[in-house]
């Protein structure tokens, strides 16, 4: 556990070095977001049908999924495609820690770190300067931090899922620039999923990429309270646990067929 | 019982086969053919515990595939592996803990990070206790000089000062049995030395079991009592450097430098083979069952004018090429017969 740990805190060091990429991120974020309010703000005066969200809720659903941004950009590890590239990940293999804790510490500092760097300012900024609420209730705001774990997990067991596939395709190209597309319509990030139509909700509400982000939004906002939060914290974790499994098989299967490259 | 015990080992690659040129490319698109490598084919040998063996062979004849093997990352076709009395792709991660790996090709340093916080992350990683941690690793830093380029990141560190830092991060948990795969490729003249001190030191004093493999052989002459040659995926030979030499050859070479250009267009000897001629220097090959090295010393001391003359083995690279030459002959035909020591 304590190797773990170090891996952890490592990574994570490394990667708050990259303020620059941080600053940039949240001013992009940040435009984004007042793109995307403005958008849903004309969508609700130019309606008068009850919506399933407030605007009020909208307009915090949009500014803390933009602060939660970077669990919805998931991509295979650089440094892992590096590794497989280039043969080292013959070093990884010679390192007495299982491969797919690794990886999957990796992962979650991979997602963890530049999250904490970019959700903090936009959180403020927003709640300052464009109507971000704070959560409905302390039940609501201690179930969100439970929820936005899991969805830290899930963003860093779909990584680890990602990042096992170079051992098939090497580069890894093609999978990191797929993978964003599915994840950008299902996620909520592009429209809030309860403004989905009703014959789509089931498919939404059975993928596991609506706990990402939406899952803990919506607890937040207590749009999903009591019962339905406990069903929505349930379907993120399982979703955790059977991801984590399905990577551990595939991964075993993968090293099994393992080739170096460059002898 | 041998710490290494290898048997009848098997492991082949399927390596995508595309014919040439475009209409090959397109062809590839429908229908990839694969070919069968043999990377290893039946290899066995055992090393005892605190032995330095040499593991050498031409490039892609299963050096690395062996060492791969033996450190846990690679899954044979078949055959047995005992190390320690674990099988290592079996245990891997209990086993990988008790054995260092150098792949001089690579690092296993943290590019980004300065090589004492790669330090410090090993020893979590390994979970060496604090006090056993900075006993080796201040041991290692004296003895390779480390001490000014442990602030600086691994990025930045010369090729000859990464290689000593690598080998101090293969050993930071204490291993019984250190694999060195090329540990000198690269590296400029002192600091083939340096590593080349280290690993003799390593072995003698603390009695650390290493399989070196390399293309140089001046570290196989410097270091190993006992070398394995190994050539299109089969043990060619196995045994000492002078077993080595006896069996391909007992040929010894006399240099003779010529005091003036007299006689440059004739000198010759009846027992001894002219293998090359650089100004007044010739180079001889004789063999000492033939004639006997004062009788051939002497007669040409008679016939020319010497300048000067030394009698020498031939290089151990002349020895090695021979016998890989030897180990493709057979490849096709019967198996090679095991040189010199076997199991």
């Amino acid at each position: 556990m304590k190797a773990y740990l170090a891996i952890l805190s490592s990574r994570f060091r490394i990667l708050i070095q990259y303020r620059a990429a941080a600053l940039a991120g949240i001013g992009t974020q940040l435009f984004f977001g007042v793109v995307r309010m403005m958008i849903f703000d004309a969508f609700y005066r130019s309606s008068s049908a009850l919506q399933p969200m407030t605007r009020e809720q909208v307009i915090t659903y949009i500014w803390l999924g933009q602060a939660m941004l970077l669990l919805t950009m998931l991509a295979a590890d650089t440094d892992v495609a590096a590794m497989i590239r280039t043969g080292n990940v013959a070093y990884e293999m010679t390192r007495p820690i299982d491969l797919y804790s690794l990886w999957f510490t990796r992962a979650l500092s991979g997602r963890a770190a530049p999250l904490l760097m970019r959700a903090i300012p936009i959180f403020l900024f927003a709640g300052l300067f464009f109507g971000l609420r704070g959560p409905a209730s302390v039940a609501a705001g201690v179930m969100f931090v439970v929820s936005l774990l899991g969805g830290l997990l899930l963003a860093a067991s779909m990584t680890a899922l990602l990042t096992i596939s170079l051992l098939w395709t090497i580069s890894g190209e093609g999978i990191s620039r797929l993978a964003p597309a599915p994840i950008f319509f299902f996620s909520g990030i592009a429209i809030p999923l309860p403004l989905f139509p009703g014959w789509l909700q089931w498919f939404i509400a059975v993928l596991p990429i609506r706990g990402l982000i939406d899952t803990p939004l919506r607890i937040y906002l207590d749009h999903l309270a009591g019962a339905d939060a406990v069903a929505a914290l349930a379907h993120q974790y399982i979703w955790v646990l059977v991801l984590i499994l399905a990577g551990r098989a595939i991964l075993a299967r993968g090293l099994r067929n393992l080739v170096v490259q460059g002898g | 019982m041998p710490q290494i015990v290898v048997e009848n080992l098997v492991k082949t690659f399927q390596v995508a086969a595309r014919a040439p040129g475009l209409w090959g490319s397109f062809k590839g698109v429908f229908k990839r053919e694969y070919r069968e490598v043999r990377a290893l084919d039946t290899v066995s040998f055992s090393i005892e515990q605190g032995e330095l063996v040499g593991y050498i062979g031409p490039n892609g004849a299963g050096k690395s595939t062996t060492v791969k093997i033996l450190s846990g990352i690679l899954v044979p076709d078949s055959g047995l592996v005992s190390v320690m009395g674990r099988t290592p792709w079996v245990d891997r991660v209990e086993y990988v803990g008790k054995i260092g790996v150098v792949f001089g090709q690579r690092t296993q340093l943290w590019w980004d990070l300065p090589v004492i916080e790669s330090f410090d992350l090993l020893r979590d990683i390994y979970a060496v206790p604090e006090n056993k941690y900075r006993a080796i690793r201040d041991e290692l830093i004296a003895m390779l000089d480390l001490r000014d380029l442990l602030d600086i990141t691994v990025r930045q560190l010369s090729l000859g000062q990464r290689m000593r830092c690598d080998l101090a991060a293969a050993l930071l948990h204490d291993p019984e049995l250190l694999f060195l795969d090329e540990p000198t490729i690269g590296l400029d003249a002192v600091s083939k030395l340096a590593v080349r001190e280290f690993i003799g030191h390593l072995n003698r004093g603390r009695g650390v079991t290493v399989i070196l493999t390399t293309h140089d052989m001046d570290d196989i002459e410097a270091l190993c009592r006992r070398v394995l040659v190994i050539g299109n995926g089969r043990i060619l030979s196995d045994g000492t450097l002078s077993d080595l030499r006896a069996s391909v050859t007992r040929e010894r070479w006399l240099t003779v430098d010529l005091a003036d250009d007299a006689s440059l267009a004739t000198f010759a000897d009846p027992d001894a083979q002219l293998i090359r001629q650089e100004g007044r220097r010739f180079c001889l090959a004789f063999d000492p069952k033939r004639v006997s090295v004062p009788d051939l010393i002497a007669r040409i001391a008679r016939n020319y004018s010497v300048h000067d003359l030394f009698v020498e083995n031939p290089p151990i690279e002349v020895i090695i090429a021979r016998i890989y030459a030897q180990g493709h002959a057979e490849a096709g035909g019967a198996r090679a017969s095991p040189i010199g020591r076997s199991h």
